[in-house]
């Protein structure tokens, strides 16, 4: 699609009451802070990276939001939209699988969980992908794990960087082996673009969990976390069962990965694209400015 | 001896106590006994046919857990000669649920990884039920790099529940260590060979469960999520666990179907635990047969054969957008 059609759809969903995701409310609502508790108007929320101007809470986003937040503005072009799940094991046990993706489909006008494309960050050549957890949560079935799987392809046969903002409750569940498996798809192809020294950044936000923590969310060379995002292998509830005690304050909270070693910085949203373009800058060197030659492996 | 009854299979083994108890009386003294044993022969033959001749999913995940069943140790000690093990992450600790080995199969040298369950209660708390730590996925990466730098085939085998879901476990990368493992056993340049002997417990299983060749035993799953938390998911009720293995497709069959598995290792009547040797050794076989057909690939075309195995897996249908 078009950039300028993209941007242009990405505005109309902005005025469409889906769900309570900051990007899809109206201006002119009223919201109550979940950090907080203060009565927000939505205008000032939206003008402010959607995180709230009393208590920092960062609220949850929609893909196309996530994305614009990084890019250069107009610079977004999207690929792979035409990817939707085929419901491989017609799973039907409780709520049919297949249901639930229709709903999906309908109340957020994804095709699945994830947004990739290319576009560029200060100049620099990137491709890039955000997940939407109001798809499914989420979750990796064969949709996600192939579009991250090409978002990888892309970069490494464009030699541009990878970027991808990460958001999931884990594996997707339907789609049984299928899904576990992509985990293993997006881990050989970020290996892939590693071994061609090209970079990858992921940026966790709230929640990250399970088979999408366990492979490509974490191979990244440089990893950052939104202020308060969970990230962790097991849920926290599974984690208390295990050890029946209470787990501690700020577990698995990205500021108590950052103590554990295990990302390299929280930063605050608004503040995460002039990091990410430094880091590129950094690790793309070359790059910066230069526009990328298709098909030059 | 008290064995270990599975829930399906208990009119089975009634049946089998009481014609054990009616052998050991004394014929001499009753005439119509041996008519009536030779009769519940054949009803215990019939059932034993009807019983395990067709098991469902979720009685294919009961024969996996079965404590009795062969396991890594077992492998180890039947196929492989000149064990060295390879012992701890050189970060942590040592992870006894993961065992690492240099070893001899078939006079072939190989590195060997599995997820080890034991025995005995107190073999099992060391090992933590097979329920890897972070620590277990480092080892088994550093014991994948070594075959790397030297040329050795990887065979590993499969039996855990999944990684284990403790706090320190958080803490210390479980995610990490496991996504580490992936991207490494993705692009080893020597041939990977795994076999589904038990249970295929979700990421902590595919940490070191996918390669060149996939091998599963006739009732050992593989499943992205254990039928028990799928069901607590699903119906909030963990007794319909039955119904979600069903519809989670971890059977062998269900492997082979979606492309996933290779090829199936037949199990005796009631599964292997009723008689390793054979399964022991058929998988040895195996295990050999593959190895013998890659070890003649050189790395570049195994790292790329396996690229490719990983990218054809997936199912979604794709308009232009
Ligand atoms: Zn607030």
């Amino acid at each position: 699609m078009p950039i300028n059609d993209w941007f242009k759809q990405r505005e109309r969903r902005r005025y469409t009451v889906t769900s309570g995701v900051s990007g899809s409310l109206p201006d002119g609502v009223w919201r109550t802070c979940p950090g907080c508790r203060k009565t927000l108007y939505q205008g000032d929320v939206a003008r402010s990276h959607s995180v709230c101007p009393h208590c920092d809470h960062h609220f949850e986003l929609i893909a196309s939001d996530r994305i614009a937040l990084l890019v250069d503005e107009g610079s977004f072009a999207e690929i792979d939209a035409g990817l939707t799940s085929a419901d491989p094991l017609r799973f039907s046990a409780a709520k049919p699988y297949a249901q639930s993706v229709r709903a999906a489909r309908e109340s957020t006008g994804l095709s699945d969980a994830a947004v990739t494309g290319r576009a560029t960050i200060d100049g620099v050549p990137v491709a890039i992908g955000a997940l939407d957890f109001r798809f499914v949560g989420a979750s990796m079935g064969s949709v996600v794990g192939e579009k991250v799987t090409r978002l990888f392809e892309l970069a490494l046969e464009e030699r541009r960087a990878a970027v991808i903002v990460v958001a999931s409750g884990g594996a997707r569940m339907q789609e049984g082996m299928l899904s576990l498996m992509q985990m293993a798809k997006t881990a050989a192809a970020a290996e892939r673009l590693a071994r061609a020294g090209l970079p990858y950044v992921s940026i966790l936000v709230n929640p990250t969990y399970g088979g999408v923590t366990a492979s490509f969310a974490v191979l990244a060379d440089v990893i950052f976390a939104e202020p308060g995002a969970l990230v962790g292998f097991a849920g926290p509830r599974l984690v208390e069962q295990t050890i029946r005690r209470s787990l501690p304050k700020g577990f698995q909270s990205a500021e108590s990965l950052v103590e554990h070693g295990m990302i390299d910085g929280v930063v605050q949203r608004g503040e995460l694209r002039g990091r990410v373009a430094t880091v590129l800058g950094y690790l793309m060197a070359d790059a910066a400015g230069t526009p990328a030659v298709a098909g030059d492996v | 001896m008290a064995r270990f009854v599975m829930e399906f299979e208990r009119p089975l083994v009634e049946l089998e106590e009481k014609l054990a108890e009616l052998k050991a009386l004394d014929v001499a003294s009753l005439p119509d006994l041996a008519a009536e044993i030779e009769d519940l022969e054949r009803e215990v033959e019939r059932l034993r046919d009807t019983l395990y001749a067709a098991l469902s999913p979720w009685e294919r995940v009961q024969v996996s857990r079965h404590p009795e069943r062969p396991k890594t140790d077992d492998y180890l000690s039947a196929l492989f000669t000149d064990v060295v093990e390879l012992k701890g992450d050189r970060a942590y600790g040592d992870d006894e649920a993961i065992m690492a080995a240099l070893a001899t199969l078939d006079g072939r040298r190989v590195v060997v990884i599995g997820h080890r369950k034991g025995r005995t209660t107190k073999e099992n708390v060391r090992r933590n039920f097979g329920s890897p730590h972070p620590e277990g996925f480092r080892k088994a990466r550093r014991a994948m790099l070594l075959a790397a730098k030297f040329g050795l085939p990887v065979v590993t085998l499969l039996d855990t529940a999944g990684a284990y879901p403790g706090l320190e476990d958080e803490e210390r990368g479980q995610a990490w260590a496991i996504a580490e493992c992936l991207a490494t056993l993705s692009d080893l340049p020597v041939p990977v060979v795994v076999v589904g002997i038990g249970e295929g417990g979700s990421g902590g299983a595919l940490a070191i469960g996918f390669g060149d060749r996939l091998i599963m035993l006739e009732n050992a799953y593989y499943s992205v999520i254990s039928p028990e938390m799928c069901a607590m998911i699903l119906y909030k009720d963990t007794a319909r666990a039955a119904e979600s293995a069903s519809a989670l497709a971890l059977t062998a069959d269900d492997l082979v179907r979606l492309g996933i598995a290779d090829e199936i290792v037949p199990e005796p009547p009631g599964g292997a635990h009723r008689d390793p040797a054979p399964v022991i050794a058929a998988v040895g076989s195996r295990i050999s047969a593959a190895l013998d057909v890659l070890s003649g690939t050189d790395s570049a075309r195994l790292q790329h054969e396996r690229y490719e195995r990983l990218r054809a897996i997936g199912v979604f249908d794709e308009s232009a957008g």
